[in-house]
């Protein structure tokens, strides 16, 4: 199942790289006018562009297997290194963000379906649909300006202070843990608003059901209720939108990384975008899609965790 | 039809509210050569990073230009994205949708395959790939921003058409010899065009929020032309010395949006027949 969509992925990203009129390597030298012919030549003959694309394809493709997708036109450094040097970053926002998202984000729901139309469900309304619409990078220009600039609370870029030598191991922790604060509270954002409002109609749907009504009136408690038989129900659907928030998530670390100054897969995106740095930007697109996959599949497999049937179906 | 999902919209005074605001600034824009106080692109070496004063309610940036007539200028690029990338978005995902549920089998698993596949790819990274590819201009941004959005449509066509392919409207058409062009938009589209018309409202919002966040980071509309994107990098790069130029721009991209959110969630009541019953 996951094969075919691998090769679909890499089929796309060489598409898109190849859709550049003259190919990469017009790009490069154009900046570089005196680049001869013969130097273009070389480089041609180098990315093998002189071959046909299906040619270009396999063996690129060959390459992809063993995790080889060559060397940046920017440092001539393997994209692969660049890449691994840079992913545990990444992640550990995103997952910060994920487990936020997750935490505040059910109880918010759950708190305002069992509240339908109190003023707590008036206000987490409203804070859902400005959350929705606020463009995450405002966000995050605006809480620089006020907790960095104005109250000097939290560092405003990168992910530790430049000189943590003197630090001992708990100052550095406090360090880093100031410096993610800000990320992972803004790209969490978004997600908290999106997330809230479906697992409060998830939970509406669910506690109009016969069964929760049977188990009000075998008379248990209604914190039981709601915990016990309501919840688990209520969640297997917000489990699959947790699951779909991923790509969002790691798209959006481009905006993040750019604005915190945080060396991640995100910023090098940007930046080789910006140099037109095509190994590299073909390494992430494709990373970055397998990570998706992954999500995905975590995803199922916690929907199985939580869902009997799926259990029993499987056995 | 129309006028009972009509009576029901007009009964949700948010949505109604993010009509209006839409409705002006699609005024806005329209009228900006008429409307904005100033050349947005006109330098004023004397007056640069100016607070908001009468002259210029809404200051001016590093530069000296005007930043009430910037962001008036600034609306006709969020409304010609919004709409030009959602109508490309439509226009594929129905193309796409109703071939995989009219003619089913291979070539539905075909091209569902294919939307899976395109689901992967975090939008900003596919997006920003072809930005470095083709050369930067607003064209470009309406033009990838819809071929990287259409899949939800496809999925939601393609769920209405299985839905009514087999229903006795349809079989007659075919009975009587209609092409499948004809079956599928004269017959069975606008029968399942509701849930894409609230999709395309939430999807005008996504629109404008992609590209803003791509002008902001210098990949989308380039100055002197201005985007509420655009004059938000220059804010960034003045945060310290001048909050206006942050904090206007910001606040049209969020009344915007969220005016083109309630509108969806409006349409999107108003449309289910599900809720009409629950009412009455």
């Amino acid at each position: 199942m996951m094969i075919p969509l691998i090769f679909g992925i890499t089929l796309v990203s060489f598409t898109v790289i190849h859709l550049a009129p003259g190919g990469p390597v017009e790009v490069e030298t154009e900046m570089s006018l005196k680049a001869s012919a013969q130097a273009r030549e070389n480089m041609k003959k180098l990315y093998g562009l002189d071959k046909p694309l299906h040619v270009q394809y396999t063996d690129w493709l060959g390459r992809f297997v063993k995790l080889d997708f060559g060397k940046s036109f920017v440092d001539g450094k393997k994209v692969i290194d660049k890449i691994a040097e840079r992913i545990p970053i990444t992640l550990k926002i995103n997952l910060l963000s994920l487990v936020l998202i997750f935490c505040a984000a059910i109880p918010i729901g759950v708190l305002s379906a069992t509240r339908q139309y109190s003023l707590f469900d008036r206000i987490t309304t409203i804070f859902v649909f400005v959350g929705f619409s606020t463009p995450a990078f405002w966000l995050a220009l605006i809480c620089m300006f006020v907790f960095g600039v104005t109250l000097g609370w939290l560092p405003i870029s990168g992910i530790q202070s430049i000189d943590t030598s003197g630090m001992n191991l708990s100052a550095r922790i406090v360090d880093q843990t100031k410096h993610l604060i800000l990320p992972v509270c803004i790209s969490a954002f978004g997600g908290i608003a999106g997330l809230s409002r479906y697992s409060r109609s998830s939970m509406l749907e669910v506690i109009r059901q016969d069964y929760i009504r049977t188990a009000r009136a075998k008379g248990l408690k209604e914190l039981y209720v709601i915990r016990r038989h309501a919840l688990r129900n209520a969640l297997m659907p917000v489990v699959t939108i947790l699951g779909l928030s991923v790509p969002g998530l790691i798209g959006g670390a481009v905006i993040f990384e750019t604005i915190f100054s945080i060396p991640g897969m995100g910023q090098l995106f940007y930046q080789s975008t910006l140099s037109r740095d095509y190994p590299t930007i073909m390494g992430i697109l494709v990373i970055g899609a397998v990570l998706t996959l992954i999500g995905n599949f975590l995803a199922d497999l916690s929907y199985a965790l939580i869902d009997p049937r799926i259990r029993i179906s499987k056995e | 039809m129309i006028s009972i999902v009509w009576n029901r919209f007009r009964k949700n005074r948010l949505a109604i509210a993010g009509m209006a605001v839409i409705s002006v600034i699609a005024m806005i824009a329209v009228l900006a050569p008429v409307i904005a106080p100033y050349d947005p692109a006109a330098i004023d070496v004397y007056n640069t990073l100016s607070s908001p004063t009468w002259g210029h309610p809404l200051g001016t940036d590093d530069l000296g230009r005007d930043v009430l007539s910037r962001m008036i200028w600034g609306s006709r690029v969020s409304l010609k994205v919004g709409f030009v990338a959602v109508g490309i978005a439509i226009l594929i995902g129905i193309i796409i949708g109703s071939a995989a549920g009219f003619y089913g089998g291979k070539t539905d698993a075909i091209l569902m395959r294919f939307v899976d596949i395109m689901l992967c790819f975090p939008t900003l990274f596919l997006i920003l790939a072809v930005i470095a590819v083709l050369e930067q201009s607003i064209s470009t941004i309406m033009i990838i921003i819809g071929l990287t959005s259409w899949m939800d449509v496809s999925r939601l066509v393609r769920a209405e058409i299985l839905g009514l392919k087999e229903r006795d409207f349809v079989l007659a058409a075919k009975a009587v010899g209609a092409s499948d062009f004809r079956v599928i938009f004269r017959h069975i589209l606008p029968n399942a065009l509701s849930p894409v018309f609230v999709s395309a409202t939430f999807g005008v919002a996504g629109a404008i929020l992609i590209e803003s966040g791509l002008s902001f980071l210098g990949l989308g509309v380039q100055p002197p032309d201005s985007s509420w994107g655009n004059i938000l990098a220059s804010g960034r790069e003045n945060i310290t010395v001048a909050w206006w130029m942050s904090l206007y721009p910001g606040l049209a991209i969020l009344v915007t949006v969220l005016s083109y959110n309630l509108v969806g969630e409006g349409l999107r009541d108003a449309l289910d027949p599900r809720l009409w019953r629950s009412e009455n």
